[in-house]
């Protein structure tokens, strides 16, 4: 099983986006979906050789909506903060421990703390236990850090660690 | 295709290049290349956002079936975007480009440390 279908999720993941991106969900579309995402993974595998399993699909559901939420939001707050005065913006660069241990569940932290508001991952770590983010305008740090800590950090390693 | 519909795409389509165009204004008005960074990767994922919804609706009403591979955009949009700004920020802080607030040295130290380690094994 193992070896005849190495990324079970990803497989699923590129049919469905083969289907959007035909725009149709006629059945040879749904074959050749199938066949290019059975087919890609044997590909991609050196680059992703651990298994990315999801053990709460639920949570990730809800990962998603305040994800979208946050990204909305987000919108509004750098809008405005571009369109008020920048030079009463305080940024920073702020160092945030993390405690996720596989690849996949760090790098969509990476990605969300990018899409959130005033913030920007800008360097990984090399011993993996915190990132470097840069904040567009910060009030209290501390406050900060435990936001994406509670916010994303903690969803993240309940789907794809625990 | 009836008014009302009209109205929402206009207004989704309006709302969407006015994103696009404060997120590329944060260029000009921002400060320093770190925080100018901030403007396109997230004034603009809305705006973008704002016109594929419009484009979705648009042809799916138009035409026979639905259109949904703008959704597609929006998804590749999101994983892009953070991965091209992290990117640029970690180039800047290789070359130490300045900033309004003091770099983290100490990371960049450990960076360049680490760099010299990996070159040195080949």
């Amino acid at each position: 099983m193992q070896r005849l279908l190495p990324h079970p999720l990803l497989t699923v993941l590129l049919t469905l986006i083969w289907l959007l991106l035909s725009n149709s969900i006629a059945l040879g579309q749904l074959v050749l979906g199938m066949l290019l995402g059975w087919a890609i993974p044997f590909f991609a595998l050196p680059f992703w050789p651990d298994k990315v399993k999801v053990h709460k699909p639920l949570t990730l559901l809800k990962f998603t909506y305040i994800l979208l939420h946050d990204i909305v939001e987000a919108n509004f707050i750098v809008a405005a903060r571009i369109l008020g005065n920048p030079a009463k913006l305080r940024p920073a660069f702020i160092v945030v421990p993390i405690d996720l241990d596989s690849d996949f569940a760090m790098s969509i932290l990476a990605n969300t703390t990018c899409l959130t508001p005033g913030s920007l991952s800008a360097l990984l770590a090399p011993d993996r236990k915190s990132i470097l983010v840069h904040a567009m305008d910060v009030e209290d740090e501390e406050a900060f850090i435990r936001t994406i800590k509670t916010r994303y950090e903690q969803p993240l390693k309940e789907i794809f660690e625990e | 295709m009836n008014t009302l519909l009209e109205i929402l795409l206009s207004v989704l389509i309006v709302a969407g290049a006015l994103f696009t165009f404060i997120g590329s204004l944060g260029l000009a008005r921002l400060r320093d290349f770190y925080t100018r960074l901030h403007g396109p990767t997230k004034g603009t994922t809305l705006g973008v956002g704002c016109l594929l919804i419009a484009s979705a609706i648009f042809f799916s009403t138009r035409d026979e079936g639905i259109s949904l591979h703008e959704g597609l955009i929006t998804l590749f949009l999101f994983i892009t975007a953070p991965i091209s700004a992290h990117l640029l920020a970690k180039a800047a802080l290789h070359l130490k480009v300045e900033s309004l607030v003091p770099l983290p040295d100490e990371a960049i130290e450990r960076k360049n440390k680490q760099h010299q380690q990996y070159h040195s094994l080949d």
